[in-house]
């Protein structure tokens, strides 16, 4: 079992799936002869040739447009947005036709495509290089909606994302491609190699979408958390002294609310994260579901730890980040509630 | 634009056979009955929604079909029943999905705007202005994939050539030689908005140019001009040379849906083409003028045309609604979560 970043997960899950289905052509800016700006597609093209792996002009609405038309008719297209940031040209494209294409020629085509794209800050690229979109894609019924949190998942769902008969939103927290991050900005990066995360199925090897993972079992209150966020909680768990449960859900839609429950009902409090602005975030709907599914077993209102209601800042990211400070306050209100 | 007034003298070219001829009346004329019985169904309140009529484009699907070969694909905009009856969709499947009925081709989940057909190689009906456009690219990309010999017809209005996915296609379909003909159905009104008053250079056949795209205007009253231009376009793409335009001048009789109040255009207008242009009309004048079909071999084929309207009209009635069910399938491949 080799140790990979999630850069090389990521580049793994590429050439496995391409090895194994020709049907899968990758494709987006800089992602042929360059690699991608994060090296996640590097050397696909040497290997798969132009025709399976290549660049395109910067023009998301016609990359995902483009990759739909070749879905529907057999091909696999896994494209890559250069940042989550740039998605917003291709929305309509994801909404209005991926999104839909099933539901409205009643099954007779599909749009099995997956869509990546990196996510998050703490790398200082402000407002227009550091969004979490998520709760955009979630809104839309038709899409799933993935987000990894270390490189053996990435892999393996990805994987699975590529093999789904439904278009998939991969979100990659570029915080993590090339190192552990618990949101202890200021100390020195952690290698991947050093985690057992990193531990990588060899081959084919996916996840299946829909399944959350317990990351560290605990008494006194269930954390939800997903991509670099789950880092953040399990430090925010140990600074706090407090026995938190963590789960990293993995993927948003569809959603393991089985597991959520049984484990709300466990400990009766619950405290939700993410770095995506507060207001009608994902977390909401967690937060509604948790109190539909476990209202009488709740101890404590549940709570919401998310990035401020303000554009992502460049200077002040630490601020705008909900670090380990700011969850550890959650949860000790949570406790005393 | 104005549609030009055709003062050429009607002529057969010597290879259009007799029998060829027929066949794009009785298609146009398909095509015409059908969108008027839609009208009438619209206003008797059994369609709902939306609906947007093809009176007086007849010839642009029916001419392109004809330079069509099996397996050739084709997408279009929400002004679609024309060109899913001119691929040979059956019109009791368009008509029920206009009535939003089970037997409808998307079981009444599409309505007017959205159905396709495998079989058919229809892949839409789309609700979004221009946002087929890079989808039927990806088509002739999957197409050059497989190296299938095969050519994507992509519709789209005057009004969607100034959405910005257009360019992003045209460059990008340009840049990777992909067998698609773009079909710029002229009818010279976005909406409600006339072309002089949305357009900065009228030209569109030149829209391509920028991206190496040859492109030409064709007179989209005259099916047999239509034929040519798509005969022409084709081979041009099945050779491996890329892309390429074809603006196609036509007109729509009708509003923009059925709530236009056409406010934007003169009564007179209208009038002046229906009666000088219309491409039915055409045809029409080509076989009797000819003598290669009667009046009364002309009337026998009104006949069948109205009779298959009818039956159209009677299934889209007596299908039933869609089971209640029905709200929950096709979302995803497996059962959507159902939060009802």
């Amino acid at each position: 079992m080799a140790r990979m970043t999630m850069v090389e997960a990521i580049r793994d899950a590429h050439d496995v799936a391409m090895a194994r289905d020709d049907r899968v052509i990758v494709f987006g800016e800089d992602v042929g002869y360059f690699g991608g700006v994060f090296r996640c597609t590097a050397g696909l093209q040497k290997k798969y040739g132009k025709s399976r792996c290549f660049d395109t002009p910067i023009s998301e609405s016609g990359i995902v447009g483009t990759a739909i038309g070749m879905a529907a008719y057999g091909l696999r297209p896994c494209v890559e947005m250069q940042f989550a940031d740039y998605m917003y040209p291709a929305y309509d494209q994801i909404v209005s036709e991926a999104a839909r294409l099933r539901y409205r020629s009643a099954g007779e085509f599909t749009c099995p495509i997956v869509v990546r794209m990196p996510t998050g800050g703490g790398i200082f690229g402000g407002q227009t290089h550091s969004q979490s979109p998520e709760a955009l894609f979630t809104h839309v019924a038709g899409l799933k909606t993935v987000v990894p949190s270390n490189p053996r998942d990435a892999k393996g769902l990805l994987l699975a994302a590529i093999d789904d008969p439904d278009p998939v939103i991969f979100l990659e927290p570029k915080r993590l491609y090339n190192g552990q991050f618990d949101g202890h900005y200021d100390k020195p990066i952690v290698s991947w190699k050093k985690s057992e995360l990193s531990e990588v199925d060899e081959g084919y090897a996916p996840i299946p979408l829909g399944r959350a993972k317990l990351r560290r079992e605990g008494r006194d209150v269930t954390i939800l958390a997903y991509g670099t966020m789950v880092h953040v909680a399990l430090a925010a768990v140990a600074d706090s002294g407090i026995d938190g449960e963590v789960i990293d859900l993995r993927t948003l839609m569809p959603l393991d609310i089985d597991m959520i429950t049984a484990s709300v009902r466990k400990t009766g409090r619950c405290v939700v994260v993410h770095e995506a602005t507060l207001t009608s975030g994902f977390g909401a709907e967690l937060v509604a579901l948790v109190q539909q599914e476990c209202f009488w077993h709740l101890e404590a209102p549940v709570a919401r730890v998310a990035g401020w209601d303000t554009p992502y800042p460049h200077a002040q990211e630490w601020h705008y980040f909900p670090g380990p400070p700011r969850i550890a306050k959650a949860l000790q209100a949570v406790m005393e509630a | 634009m104005a549609a030009r007034k055709n003062t050429k003298k009607p002529n057969i070219k010597p290879n259009i056979a007799a029998d060829e001829l027929k066949k794009y009346y009785r298609e146009m004329l398909l095509i015409r009955r059908f969108e008027e019985k839609a009208g009438q169904l619209y206003g008797m309140g059994l369609i709902g929604g939306f609906c947007h009529l093809y009176i007086g484009q007849e010839a642009v699907v029916v001419g392109l079909e004809a330079a069509a070969e099996e397996g050739d694909k084709r997408i279009t905009s929400y002004r679609d029943h024309g060109h899913m009856l001119a691929s040979g969709m059956d019109p009791n499947g368009v008509m029920a999905e206009l009535t939003g009925r089970e037997g409808g081709y998307s079981k009444g989940k599409g309505g007017s705007m959205h159905m396709f057909s495998r079989e058919k190689h229809f892949y839409g009906g789309h609700g979004i202005v221009g946002a087929q456009v890079p989808i039927g690219a990806g088509l002739a990309f999957a197409d050059r994939y497989k190296e299938n010999g095969r050519v994507t017809f992509t519709y789209f209005g005057d009004g969607a050539s100034n959405q910005g996915q257009v360019f992003e296609t045209f460059n990008m379909a340009s840049l990777w030689q992909l067998p698609v003909v773009f079909v710029i159905e002229n009818n010279q009104y976005a909406m409600g908005t006339s072309q002089s008053r949305s357009t900065s250079t009228p030209e569109l056949y030149t829209r391509g140019k920028p991206f190496g795209i040859p492109g030409e205007q064709v007179d989209g009253m005259d099916v047999l001009a239509v034929k040519e231009a798509g005969e022409k376009a084709v081979a041009h793409c099945r050779s491996g040379k890329g892309p390429y335009v074809l603006e196609i001048m036509t007109y729509r009789y009708r509003g923009h849906s059925m709530s236009d109040p056409a406010k934007y255009r003169t009564r007179e207008e209208v009038q002046k083409i229906r009666e000088e242009r219309d491409p039915i009309e055409h045809v029409r004048t080509l076989l009797l003028e000819g003598k290669h079909a009667s009046e009364e071999d002309l009337k026998a084929i009104d006949k069948e045309i109205k009779q298959v309207v009818n039956d159209a009209a009677e299934f889209s009635k007596d299908s039933p609604e869609p089971a209640l069910e029905e709200l929950w399938t096709d979302i995803y491949a497996e059962a959507a979560p159902q939060n009802a």
